[in-house]
């Protein structure tokens, strides 16, 4: 029996949270952490996290699985088990709401504040816009992004300046419309994020890349962002 | 019981994936105040999951492409019981609505031309099933659907769209005269009950496919806009028809797109053979879901399927070679080895035809607007009550959906339904008055299941379900099994509408949710049975070892389901075509 250990904090009945043991019967198979939640949740019902797509690509179910951000219906207990035991928390340094859910609205406000959405403001032209293989491969490893906030539960920075910060995340979505041939405001993306916060308080320790579940980088992108206000200030 | 607290809008859109968050935007751009209700955080929704592409004549791979041909083969693939008007208009207007989307940024795959990237789909020809295979959907890598609804979300966040995020909507609140005024929501986090109203009410609530046990499908996929149109007492059309995706990950049942056969992967058995060259000679892996699903169970079923239990075949790809599987389709790569623990590059994946997508859905016209029947038979407008994607049967799939015709079905649909609604509110439509009666009546269903004292486990009843309709409505369909499986299902009715809540919290109480979820899995299902029983033929994904053959005399028609009778109806499928001749129904073959 695999020994499960699950933070607990339900707002009106508990007035602090608590980690809630349960024994749990593999059946000797190597399933993902989410077919775990999913099962103890017949149990009890009471348990809570969010799941949609369970096959890693909506972003729903960012979980701090035996200490290391990941989304937990791609994590198999292999890669997580340590000791027969398997630890969930919630993801670290947002406020939490129940059990694994946490408050994602500090997370999404930096996602905002980048400006996610192409700008271009000359005459579309009748059919696509067009844009070369080449300057497309520079979206790549940016545009995959899920908002999982992995990556930004995972960033110290992120921790001590949630409000001030982008944090990984959001800067690897600065940089995808940085990036892309078809956006013309590079240099009022720059500007919005030009003060000693927004992205400067990145200390490149690579949290981010080595918790990211869809293997990109945010510490580059944000290298590149750096690149740029340099070269835009001199 | 007080009243609930009231929230209004000129359009509330239920549903925050792809077609509700084009309808959104569309009505955001020109002012209106615009709500989308969404159960999940909307880049959370199952469009995500989308891979292969958006299919659409935009004459970039072929300069001759006709969106014409398009409308043919989608006709064809329906088998011939998709509306023409609603196929003709989805065909001809889908390059002006995928080139918006590349304008708002959709980082589409390009050609060496700086045009988007397509690729060959199932059931896509040149020249009218004439000029062989096309290549006509529209991709993004293999992440098509997580780059359309990212950039749809990005689209309504410049647009200042309200988002009701993790809003679950509870019944529809009709008035007596029979119109809808507006949704009764729970607050997830707070678990308050608020009674959403607004001019005009848009249920782009996705599909159902977690009513088998075996689908593709999220786990959110619960059929919640089907299952409030039921309890409110409007019908559901063709809901018999589910499509099964050839290729689902055998065990997981996670999704391997078609694009995979599209960029020249094939089907094998055990003895390597690639058998859709029996099935279908001339388009082979690329014939219609239906057939090539089929063609598959058959193989099973004769002892030529994969593996230790013979229960699967195997798709291949190692051929294609790394560097191609790399750069098209990078995100299969990922899943097989996550899921299936086979590396594509080296070794074939284990693959079977799992539940993909209701055909099926609220009937709606080419505006959005959701209908019923007059007693006479006629169509006839809900006030009001807006549906588009896969929630909706508008009917642009019929019995069978080809390959990337869903993203472009609630890309054109959810746009049409928005310039509609946009067009209406500018006319001046009032809101209509709801009384206290008809805000409580939305709220019968929630009271049960907050003052449960016994009964069973939500998840529980939700199993027997699922299996329940993986056993007697599959892939083949047969009259007797399908009476006994209508029978089991009569039989956990009861138990489904007594279903036992424990934990009465408000606070994010997801227990709650799947309680309610259960409601909309089961008329969903209850309706599919019914439906698939009564039509006494096969067509399309509609597969009757009972009556083997399509019956056009009986049956070249729409299923209507009416939840008070619990009876089917007929509904004729419209033949009439704005610029050319209507296509006459012809053998399908492929």
């Amino acid at each position: 029996m695999l020994n499960v250990s699950i933070y607990r904090y339900n707002p009106e009945v508990d007035d602090e949270p608590y980690m809630q043991d349960f024994q749990f019967d593999t059946e000797g198979k190597d399933i993902m952490v989410l077919d775990v939640l999913e099962k103890l949740k017949i149990q009890d019902p009471s348990l809570v996290f969010r799941r949609s797509c369970r096959e890693g690509v909506c972003g729903s179910d960012g979980v701090n699985i035996s200490g290391k951000n990941g989304l937990a219906c791609i994590t198999p207990l292999s890669e997580a088990v340590k000791g027969n035991k398997l630890v969930i928390r919630p993801l670290p340094g947002l406020p939490v709401i129940r059990d694994l859910v946490i408050d994602m609205g500090q997370f999404y406000a930096q996602y905002e504040k980048i400006q996610p959405y192409m700008i271009n403001n000359s005459p579309a032209p009748a059919i696509e816009r067009l844009q070369s293989p080449e300057e497309r491969a520079k979206l790549d490893g940016l545009y995959e992004c899920i908002l999982c906030a992995c990556c930004s539960t995972a960033c110290p920075s992120f921790w001590w300046n949630p409000e001030k910060f982008i944090g990984p995340s959001g800067l690897l979505q600065a940089y995808r419309f940085l990036a892309d041939s078809r956006d013309t405001a590079t240099e009022e993306r720059l500007a919005n994020l030009d003060d000693p916060f927004s992205v400067f308080r990145c200390h490149g320790i690579m949290n981010c890349v080595q918790v990211c579940p869809k293997g990109l980088n945010p510490t580059k992108a944000i290298g590149h962002i750096r690149n740029m206000l340099i070269r835009s200030a001199t | 019981m007080g009243s609930l607290r009231k929230m209004s809008f000129d359009a509330v859109i239920v549903g925050g994936g792809g077609s509700g968050m084009r309808a959104a935007l569309q009505l955001a751009q020109s002012g209106y105040n615009t709500a989308v209700i969404t159960k999940v955080f909307p880049t959370r929704s199952h469009t995500v999951s989308a891979q292969g592409g958006i299919t659409c004549a935009i004459a970039s791979d072929d300069p001759n492409d006709q969106w014409q041909w398009h409308m043919y083969d989608t006709i064809k693939g329906s088998d011939y019981i998709g509306d023409q008007e609603a196929i003709e208009y989805m065909c001809q207007t889908g390059p002006e609505a995928i080139f918006e989307l590349e304008h708002m940024g959709l980082p589409f795959s390009r050609t060496e031309e700086g045009r988007i990237y397509q690729r060959p789909f199932g059931g896509q020809s040149k020249d009218y099933g004439a000029g062989g295979q096309a290549a006509r959907t529209c991709a993004a890598a293999d992440r098509t659907g997580h780059a359309l609804l990212h950039t749809l979300y990005q689209g309504n966040l410049k647009n200042k769209t309200v988002f009701l995020n993790e809003w679950f909507a509870v019944d529809i609140v009709k008035n007596a005269d029979g119109a809808v005024v507006g949704v009764v929501a729970i607050d997830i986090e707070t678990g308050e009950t608020v009674f959403v109203e607004s001019k005009a009410t848009v249920f782009a609530t996705g599909g159902a496919g977690r009513i088998y046990a075996s689908t593709t499908n999220a786990h959110i996929c619960t059929g919640d806009g089907v299952g409030m149109a039921l309890r409110a007492g409007f019908p559901v059309q063709d809901i018999e028809m589910w499509q099964f995706h050839p290729t689902g990950i055998h065990g997981a049942g996670t999704l391997v797109t078609e694009g995979c056969r599209g960029e020249g992967g094939y089907l094998i058995n055990k003895d390597g053979e690639r058998f859709m060259e029996r099935y279908a000679p001339n388009a082979k892996d690329l014939a219609g879901r239906d057939v090539v699903a089929r063609s598959m169970v058959l193989e099973i079923l004769e002892g030529r399927g994969c593996g230790p239990d013979g229960d699967h075949v195997y798709l291949k790809l190692d051929h294609l070679g790394e560097e191609m599987l790399n750069s098209k389709l990078p995100g299969i790569l990922e899943l097989s080895r996550t899921f299936a623990h086979a590396d594509p590059v080296k070794e074939p994946i284990p693959v079977v035809p799992t539940c993909h997508y209701m055909m099926g859905g609220i009937p709606t016209n080419v505006d959005g607007q959701a209908l019923t029947i007059d007693r006479e038979g006629k169509d006839k407008v809900i006030e009001g009550f807006y549906a588009c994607g896969e929630a909706a049967c508008v009917s642009v799939h019929g019995a069978n959906r080809l390959g990337g015709n869903s993203l472009l079905d609630l890309v054109v649909f959810g746009r049409a339904s928005g310039i509609f609604i946009e067009k209406q509110l500018s006319e001046g439509i009032t809101l209509k008055e709801a009384t206290e009666a008809d805000i409580q009546r939305a709220m019968v269903g929630l009271n049960r299941i907050n003052q449960s004292s016994d009964g069973e486990n939500a998840a529980v009843l939700r199993a027997e379900l699922q299996t329940i309709m993986q056993n007697y409505f599959g892939v083949f369909r047969r009259g007797d099994y399908m009476k006994q499986g209508i029978e089991k299902l009569d039989e956990l009715r009861l138990r489904v509408e007594n279903v036992y809540l424990d934990d009465k919290s408000n606070s994010f109480n997801t227990a709650r949710l799947e309680a309610l979820e259960l409601q909309n899995l089961f008329e969903t299902a209850y309706a599919t049975a019914i439906s698939a029983e009564g039509r006494t033929e096969s067509r399309g994904a509609h597969a009757r070892e009972d009556f083997q053959e399509r019956d056009d005399e009986n049956w070249l028609c729409h299923s209507i389901y009416f939840p008070g009778s619990k009876e089917i109806g007929k509904r004729p499928v419209n033949f009439t075509l704005k610029t050319r001749e209507p296509f006459e129904p012809k053998i399908r073959t492929y």
